[in-house]
């Protein structure tokens, strides 16, 4: 390893943080893919995946993934509720991994409920 | 590394390691590669959690979930509910006691809640081993500012006016020491951070190597570059392999990224920094005797002045302070001397780390600002005294510190308030005591360590020790006489103001804060051959209790020296010629029954021991 100048170091630490930002808890949003049984036999572990490679290619990871148990809307699996910072929760049901990656682009990113995909709007009982 | 959903941040600290934290992490990176979860959950080691008490654990992240007393068998259940379909599982989480609902998150757990994690504040985030999540966390910006825009009177000015204090025992304003050894004209100028800690049940010190070493090679750097020094020693006790080893590695590291060597960050200073393990006696922890210890003589103290920073090791000006000093140094330079000065109180800025041991429910090491009271420490933190014991003092400052009683609950503690006390800020050590510890005893105890590891060298301190251990021994024995307290008295204090170093001026601590605060128990232990927390053996007896016994022989069974006389059904008696007082009987004895006592003082006369068995009588159910 080469010795660093201080611009080297600073370079570094713009890459070392993209490693880390799962344990500092800075979210601006939040995706909750439901993984009962159920989600994982109609294909939740895809749309995880398909999360995952959307979140791998953005430059400030502030955006949160994880899973939760079955929503009890098991005919609707794959599901995944996205939460944006102040924003009512929003339930998608029937996903694919396109339909995921379009919610990421077009809800994550841009801020604009999928409406076509979204079977509920608000909290807990949503759909 | 490509992008993860979850991380296992599992401690790795000297606690954890010894219950088996190495074990889960090996059937964890199982677990999960069955589940076929690897690309997206990985495990990271990280450094003392704090929450020692309910080792081995881990915290999951982000959803920020704590998990305690892990075992190998919990892992694939745990695997399978949590990390594959999101359940976190109730039963392996942080249930305070007596209550019925667990605290799933790290944050909400009242153990965690009141403490301020300063020095700490990598602690459970980083991996102590990688070097790029302390430059992710913003570890060497401090450096960086150091080196491209302050100069080394503005390092000094900046922790001069932080108010950061020494955190070995002392107390001394590091700002103040940095300057002396930067005025003295002598060169080559040394830095060393004081790793001994070799107080029982302290691991303040080792745990910060564990959890974060950069930010001690950070500080060091800074230091050096405020006084001018080229070299430093790291001086740490053989005894703790796991954070020689971190430290090694992190040093390393820095090298290889040039933030050590010459030419550092291609500003032009230069600075480089080794390990010296240290083995052995307490009194190596003591500055003089430790840079003896490093100069390869014998680790004894000298006279001071002159103080290290004028004439250290070498011979040659030299700044000593604590690893927890050091780590301080980079957080001051980053957030400024006026934010730090703000935490604590008038005369002690910052946090402290101490590890809280003893008769307490949550047992750890916590970090919490100067200035919290005793209360807030052992109720809020500590989760108060397991089989709701009354609370008698806390022991601070390790085996030269005193005892803080009862009393004195809601003072706020900071290096005066203990000082007056009659105790020391020390290192940090805090042991908690209920009701059932004998405060001779204690003060025995400390006083036995201290003459043990007395040098030697002064006579006050050696023979002023032993006289003291003496007259304690004899007290507990019931072998005390009118006059001793006096003797106690007036020995300590000689031995306090007379001895050379630190060692000596303290070791009396325990005995005369014991004597200030608890003087009437030493008083029942002399006058009326009696301990009130029935803990000396010569001032005790077991006795069974006739109205009580079933005669169900299993404190008869289980009894060492065979001392307990009956039968089946039968009162039990208890030999108390033959009686070791080991208190086998008592804890053997079934809740229900409870049929066995201490007994001390008075009580004891007409326990002779010599009755033989007789049938338990039926009692009314
Ligand atoms: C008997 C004795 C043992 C000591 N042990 C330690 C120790 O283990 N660690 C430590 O940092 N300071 C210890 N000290 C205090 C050191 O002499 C010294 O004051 C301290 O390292 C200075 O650093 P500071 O100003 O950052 O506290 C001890 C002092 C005495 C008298
Ligand atoms: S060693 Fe794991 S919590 Fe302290």
């Amino acid at each position: 390893m080469a010795q660093l100048t201080l611009d080297e170091l600073r370079k570094k630490r713009k890459e070392a943080k993209k490693e880390i930002y799962l344990r500092e808890g800075k979210y601006k949003s939040k995706i909750i893919v439901h993984m009962g049984t159920c989600g994982i036999a109609a294909g939740a572990r895809e749309i995880v995946s398909a999360f995952l490679g959307e979140i791998e290619i953005l430059t400030d990871k502030d955006v949160m993934l994880t899973t939760s148990g079955c929503a009890g809307l098991c005919s609707m699996e794959p599901m995944a509720t996205v939460e944006l910072l102040n924003s009512p929760s929003v339930k998608y049901g029937n996903l694919t991994t396109d339909k995921a990656r379009r919610i990421f682009k077009e809800h994550i990113l841009g801020g604009n409920i999928v409406t076509d995909y979204a079977i509920g709007i608000g909290s807990e009982k949503g759909g | 590394m490509a992008v993860r959903r979850i991380e296992l941040m599992l401690c790795t600290g000297t606690g954890c390691v010894a219950g088996g934290a190495f074990r889960i992490y090996e059937t964890l990176e199982k677990e999960i590669q069955k589940q076929g979860l690897e690309k997206e959950i990985s495990v990271i080691i990280t450094g003392c959690n704090g929450f020692c008490g309910q080792g081995p654990l881990m915290v999951v992240q982000p959803d920020e979930i704590f998990y305690g007393f892990l075992t190998p068998e919990d892992i694939p259940f745990l695997v399978q509910e949590h990390l594959l379909k999101g359940r976190p599982v109730k039963k392996l989480m942080f249930t305070p006691p007596e209550k019925k609902e667990p605290v799933p998150l790290l944050s909400e757990i009242p153990f965690f809640k009141k403490q301020m994690l300063v020095v700490l504040r990598n602690k459970g985030i980083i991996d102590p081993e990688k070097i790029d999540d302390y430059i992710a966390r913003d570890g060497y910006t401090a450096l960086e500012k150091v080196l491209s825009s302050m100069t080394p009177d503005d390092v000094i000015d900046e922790i001069t006016r932080s108010g950061l204090r020494g955190r070995g025992g002392g107390g001394f304003p590091t700002g103040t020491k940095w300057k002396i050894c930067r005025t003295e004209q002598k060169t080559p100028k040394y830095i060393i951070c004081n790793c001994d800690e070799g107080d029982p049940g302290a691991y303040m010190d080792r745990s910060v190597f564990e959890t974060d070493p950069h930010t001690v090679i950070e500080g060091m750097i800074i230091g050096a570059y405020a006084i001018g020094a080229s070299h430093a020693y790291i001086y740490a006790r053989t005894e703790y392999p796991l954070a020689i080893k971190r430290m090694d590695l992190a040093i390393s590291h820095a090298r290889d990224y040039g933030l050590l060597g010459k030419n550092i960050l291609g500003t032009g200073f230069s600075f480089n920094l080794e390990i010296r393990e240290g083995s052995g006696a307490f009194v190596c922890g003591e500055e003089t005797s430790l840079i003896h210890s490093i100069e390869g003589k014998g680790p004894e103290p000298r006279q001071r002045p002159p103080f290290p920073a004028q004439l250290g090791i070498w011979d040659c000006p030299t700044v000593i302070n604590n690893v927890e000093t050091w780590a301080n140094v980079p957080v001051i330079i980053n957030r400024g001397a006026d934010w730090f000065s703000k935490l604590g109180t008038e005369t002690s800025k910052g946090t402290k780390i101490f590890s809280l041991v003893g008769k307490i429910n949550n047992t750890g090491l916590i970090e919490v600002p100067m200035g919290i009271t005793l209360r807030e420490i052992v109720y809020d933190i500590g989760g108060g005294i397991p089989y709701d014991k009354k609370f008698k003092a806390v022991q601070t400052g390790g085996p030269s510190g005193g005892c803080m009683p009862d009393s004195m609950i809601d003072v706020p503690i900071d290096y005066e308030s203990l000082t007056e006390a009659g105790s020391m800020m020390g290192s940090g050590g805090m042991i908690v005591m209920d009701e059932d510890i004998c405060m001779v005893d204690v003060a025995k105890f400390f006083i036995q360590f201290t003459n043990d590891e007395s040098c030697g060298k002064c006579t006050t301190c050696r023979d002023g020790s032993e006289a003291l251990y003496e007259i304690l021994t004899n007290i507990t024995n019931g072998d005390g006489k009118e006059g001793d307290l006096e003797f106690l008295d007036e020995v300590g204090n000689a031995v306090k103001d007379a001895s050379m170093c630190g060692l000596g001026t303290t070791l009396p601590n325990p005995v005369l804060s014991t004597l200030k605060y608890f003087r009437d128990e030493y008083e029942a232990h002399i006058k009326e051959k009696r301990c009130p927390a029935l803990v000396c053996k010569n001032l005790i007896k077991y006795y069974i209790l006739p109205e009580k016994c079933t005669g169900c022989k299993l404190c008869l069974k289980n009894c060492p020296p065979d001392a307990i006389k009956g039968e089946l059904k039968h009162v039990h008696i208890i030999d108390q010629s033959k009686c070791t007082k080991c208190g086998t009987c008592l804890d053997v004895c079934p809740p229900k029954v409870s049929a066995i006592i201490k007994v001390t003082g008075k009580e004891m006369e007409n326990i002779t021991g010599i009755e033989e068995p007789y049938p338990v009588k039926r009692r009314k159910k």
